[in-house]
């Protein structure tokens, strides 16, 4: 058969047209999947094939997406093949016909025996002896239950552990955060659990919650309406890809001028100015400067030194006036006192940031001087991981928080304070059954927790501290196999107490992993159940601007796998059985609730009870009116959903919540948002440490091409041809002087651990300086990232220091990618 | 300023901003040949002469239309060996100038070497077979097959590798 994908199959009038909303950042681009008999094609005339389009000659640029890796060929369950066609949705809002470099893939990742997805786990797995052999649903949850059973029972819950995702799109949803949930938390009661990641239960965003703001507040159509925005710590081009493209660019070059003078009567109206807050020039920076230059401010401050920015620029704001004192007085507390906390000259946050006087000067002149027309600017401020993973993540969010509520930039259009988001979100559960925060990772470490199950979850490739991580539960997952291993014919009871007897004598660890692939934990694990995701099952999550969309069943997963709420119900079952048996009826009583057939059932029971009479306490992204939204209201408000909370159903729509706080009610018990101190503390001693035995800063984080853990693209060719392992971002004269060249391969090491990384020689990275991509297979940066955490047991993965050393070079490699700049300029 | 909504490019109507624009003449080619079904699992490509080499300078880059007058390519000479590279410095390759994207004409920066698309800035490296360095495009720069003749230092097109933009098939 010829390998050229020269052509690809029309999709005929008629075909199957279904809603998918991308899975692979938070921004839920809106696709269309048309599906169709595989000996069936659409003609090239406009009237014959199911996209309207002209394809006897040349189509002109912009006219539609589509292109080879948006199709495939897929087999149902009952043997029937079908192309497929993924495109994007040209009507939805947030997109608009627009596709990013990942989910113009989503057709190719769907699961096909030769494809992309051909190393899927099929059918629930166990590790005998020393091998991974496949079994049945009811063998596996026969050992996954009766050896949670065995622990809850004799240890209590605190010795089950989980490190479970907590997020929308695929490998959450608000069907599997509750199934996951109401398993975790109401049945089995266990607080031992982290989120997917990150070592604890916990939020990324205890700060601005607290100070009555939750973290996404506004919408896309705000970064149309600005008149500054501030990007502080996040590379959207690179990670929020078609929000900056779609939203923010326009915006950038004056194009909805229009629209904010009808938006703003009276006001001035200039194309928008963007700051950037990052210690080093990004991609988004690149491509913005290209677009805008004299538009573009990067205040590339030292690492860790944004505390210490945002209480200088407030201090300067309101020594030159341009705070709101009626929005304070009116609508917020503890002003005073903060300003105090914070006090710092630009001067003093000069010297720390390494910015210039005048360029802070100019980013406040920029972002908070009232316009000519006598208005206060329309600011928003983005944030993400610079913040999230920063130093340290609860003091940096109050003081960005500070200055934005002291300049009136949130509830007003045009302006908010969000977080710009990694996956999207999906969140509804019971609540969380602890009222400390536990550093799980310590916990494991330091030998407690007899039972850990990765769900959704990739830690040895993502967590902090990893290789010690890793070594540990290697280790302790090593003492359970061996003993399983010596039990030949003994049956499931026997096997049960074998890995009991490890887990509770030996210092043993049981590990099951619940995800889409076998993934790195498979080195670990005894267990082993696949999941399903987006296309395979039905899926409701919501995007950065709370827009919650459903993601329609177009297929059947490969093999028996399920919805990961399916399989915490069918966990749960097993359980409430083995109970049942035992006549242990008040234990059994824990475990009901889970007799769901669907997804739709599960979002019945979770999402769409949240506040209803009768349920249970549910802390839901849905507030108490998801009630009014179904599986058959969602699919006919199509790719634009509902943006929640749902305010009412009417005339056969759902209507949403554009902007949060605009009545300035916020999140605190007497509705005042709530200023908190944050004075600049340093790094932290562990970083410190490290700074100061180490050369080189690791910055990290995730780039365009890839997605999270490369659990679909460390099998998509397009993928892996251009980042087979962690490229490490180096400056040419550093690189000369340690002799690296593009393509060699080099360790990084420090304290904590040691890894292996591509050089890519990059002239925009300063002087002891480096970016290592995370989360990859081929090189784990996280061995490289202290243990510190904040207060709320936030990590600072920004924040390490480590070494290079030349290793060598891989022929291929250099042979095969390309080393130039990654960075859009004239 | 680079247009980047779909509004704003075509108010610039296919301006190029950035690299060197490259011209495409507006020469009608041979007609495409009937398609041959049976018997075969490759598209019957045209064979369509581009240039001599002694025409060629290194690093610039040649525009002709591959397999057909609404599909602009460019032939560059790389001045060394490149994956794909013909003629007898095996550095002679050609790729199709619409982004697989969303088809707006890529322009060549002959001082970083790469292809650069104004529209969502994707960036694509010639010299490892069109390989996107960067941008949002799920599909390297098509890259037009070349055979090289000795006897007469001719570079020809044969066929194209992976889809140009807006087609059903590249054989229109």
């Amino acid at each position: 058969m010829a390998t050229n994908k020269d052509r690809v199959a029309l999709p005929p009038v008629g075909a199957q047209k279904t809603n998918l909303t991308c899975h692979f950042c938070i921004v839920g681009c809106g696709y269309h999947v048309y599906k169709w008999p595989e000996n069936q094609e659409g003609g090239r005339a406009p009237t014959d094939n199911a996209l309207g389009l002209d394809f006897r000659k040349q189509l002109p640029p912009m006219s539609i997406i589509m292109t080879t890796a948006m199709q495939n060929t897929i087999t149902d369950q009952d043997g029937s093949r079908h192309n497929i066609m993924i495109v994007p949705d040209k009507q939805c809002s947030v997109n608009q016909g627009l596709s990013s470099t990942r989910g113009g893939q989503l057709a190719t990742v769907m699961y096909t025996p030769n494809g992309v997805g051909k190393e899927r786990l099929r059918s629930p797995r166990v590790y005998v002896a020393d091998q991974w052999v496949d079994t049945s649903w009811d063998d596996a949850l026969a050992l996954y239950a009766g050896v949670t059973k065995k622990i809850l029972d004799n240890d209590g819950p605190s010795a089950l552990a989980f490190d479970c995702f907590d997020h929308g799109g695929a490998g959450g949803g608000f069907e599997n955060t509750w199934g996951t949930g109401k398993l975790m938390f109401t049945a089995l009661k266990t607080p031992l659990v982290r989120i997917h990641n990150r070592p604890a239960y916990n939020s990324e965003c205890h700060a601005t919650r607290e100070m009555g703001i939750g973290e996404l507040n506004n919408s896309y159509e705000d970064a149309e309406l600005a008149d500054v925005i501030v990007a502080v710590g996040c590379n959207s081009y690179e990670t929020q890809t078609n929000y900056f493209l779609a939203h923010w660019l326009p915006n950038l070059q004056g194009q909805t001028i229009e629209k904010r003078k009808q938006r703003f009567p009276g006001e001035d109206a200039a194309p928008a100015k963007v700051i950037f807050v990052d210690p080093r020039r990004t991609p988004t920076i690149a491509v913005a400067e290209q677009v805008a230059k004299d538009s573009v401010l990067h205040l590339d401050i030292e690492p860790g030194t944004d505390i210490a920015l945002f209480n200088a620029l407030l201090t300067y704001v309101v020594d030159q006036g341009w705070h709101d004192k009626e929005f304070i007085e009116a609508h917020t507390k503890g002003f005073d006192q903060v300003l105090k906390a914070n006090r710092t000259s630009l001067e003093d946050a000069s010297h720390i940031t390494g910015v210039s006087v005048e360029k802070l000067k100019q980013a406040a002149e920029w972002a908070y001087k009232p316009k000519a027309s006598g208005h206060r600017p329309h600011t928003m401020h983005a944030y993400e991981k610079g913040i999230i993973w920063g130093n340290d993540n609860y003091l940096i969010q109050s003081s960005l928080v500070d200055l934005v509520l002291a300049t009136h930039n949130v509830g007003r259009r045009g302006t908010g304070v969000v977080r710009m988001g990694g996956h999207q979100e999906g969140y509804t559960r019971p609540p969380y059954p602890g009222n400390t925060k536990i550093y799980v990772d310590q916990e494991i470490i330091n030998g407690k927790g007899m039972m850990y199950t990765a769900w959704g979850a990739n830690p040895f490739q993502t967590t902090l501290n990893a290789e010690q991580h890793r070594a540990v539960i290697l280790k302790r997952a090593g003492i359970v196999r061996e003993a399983m291993a010596n039990v030949r014919g003994g049956g499931t009871e026997q096997m049960i107490e074998a890995i009991y007897d490890a887990v509770k004598n030996k210092g043993g660890l049981f590990v099951a992993n619940i995800n889409l692939y076998p993934t790195k934990l498979a080195e670990a694990a005894h267990v082993m159940f696949p999941a399903a995701h987006p296309g395979e099952i039905n899926l409701t999550s919501m995007n950065g601007e709370r827009r919650m969309r459903l993601s329609q069943r177009f297929t059947d997963p490969p093999g028996s796998a399920k919805a990961d709420c399916l399989i915490a119900a069918a966990i749960a079952n097993t359980l409430k059985q083995l109970y049942s048996t035992e006549g242990k009826q008040d234990m059994a009583a824990r475990f009901e609730g889970f007799a769901w057939q669907t997804e739709e059932d599960a979002f019945n029971d979770g999402f769409r009870m949240a506040g209803q009479a009768g349920a249970g306490p549910i802390d839901s992204q849905g507030g108490t009116t998801g009630n009014l939204v179904t599986y058959e209201r969602l699919i006919a408000m199509g790719n634009n959903g509902v943006q929640l909370p749902a305010k009412e159903f009417r005339d056969g729509k759902l209507i949403g919540t554009e902007m949060l706080y605009t009545d300035y009610k916020f999140d605190t018990p007497d509705g005042k948002a709530e200023f908190k101190p944050a004075p600049w503390p340093g790094l932290p001693k562990p970083v410190a440490e490290q700074k100061a035995k180490y050369k080189f800063w690791v910055n990290n984080g995730r780039i365009n091409e890839v997605w999270q853990t490369l659990y679909h693209d460390q099998y998509n060719e397009f993928v892996r041809q251009r980042v087979p392992m962690a490229f490490l971002e180096v400056n040419p004269e550093d690189a000369q002087a340690l002799n690296i060249a593009s393509g060699d391969v080099v360790e990084v090491f420090n304290d904590y651990g040691s890894t292996y990384a591509l050089a890519y020689l990059e002239p925009d990275i300063k002087r002891n300086q480096t970016f290592m991509q995370f989360g990859h297979f081929n090189g784990v940066m996280g061995d490289l990232t202290t243990p510190w955490t904040d207060r709320n047991v936030v990590p600072y993965y920004k924040g390490t220091w480590a070494n290079i050393r030349r290793i060598g070079s891989v022929d291929v490699f250099k042979q095969t990618i390309s080393f130039k700049t990654r960075r859009f300029s004239a | 300023m680079i247009p980047i909504t779909r509004r704003g490019f075509l108010k610039v109507s296919g301006g190029v901003a950035a690299g060197v624009a490259i011209g495409v003449p507006d020469v009608l080619h041979a007609a495409t040949p009937t398609p041959e079904v049976q018997g075969r699992v490759n598209l019957p490509y045209p064979l369509h002469s581009i240039a001599k080499k002694q025409q060629l300078q290194a690093n610039t880059p040649v525009p002709f239309s591959y397999p057909d007058a609404s599909s602009p390519c460019a032939l560059i000479k790389m001045g060394h060996p490149v994956p794909g590279g013909v003629g007898p410095d095996r550095d002679i390759v050609a790729y199709s100038l619409l982004c697989t994207h969303m088809g707006c004409p890529v322009a060549y920066d002959a001082e970083r070497r790469v292809f650069k698309c104004p529209c969502h800035f994707s960036i694509f490296d010639p010299e490892h077979a069109g390989q996107m360095v960067s941008g949002q495009a799920t599909e390297k720069l098509p890259s037009i097959v070349l055979q090289y003749d000795p006897k007469d230092e001719s570079v020809h097109a044969v066929a194209v590798e992976g889809l140009i933009y807006g087609r059903q098939s590249n054989l229109l």
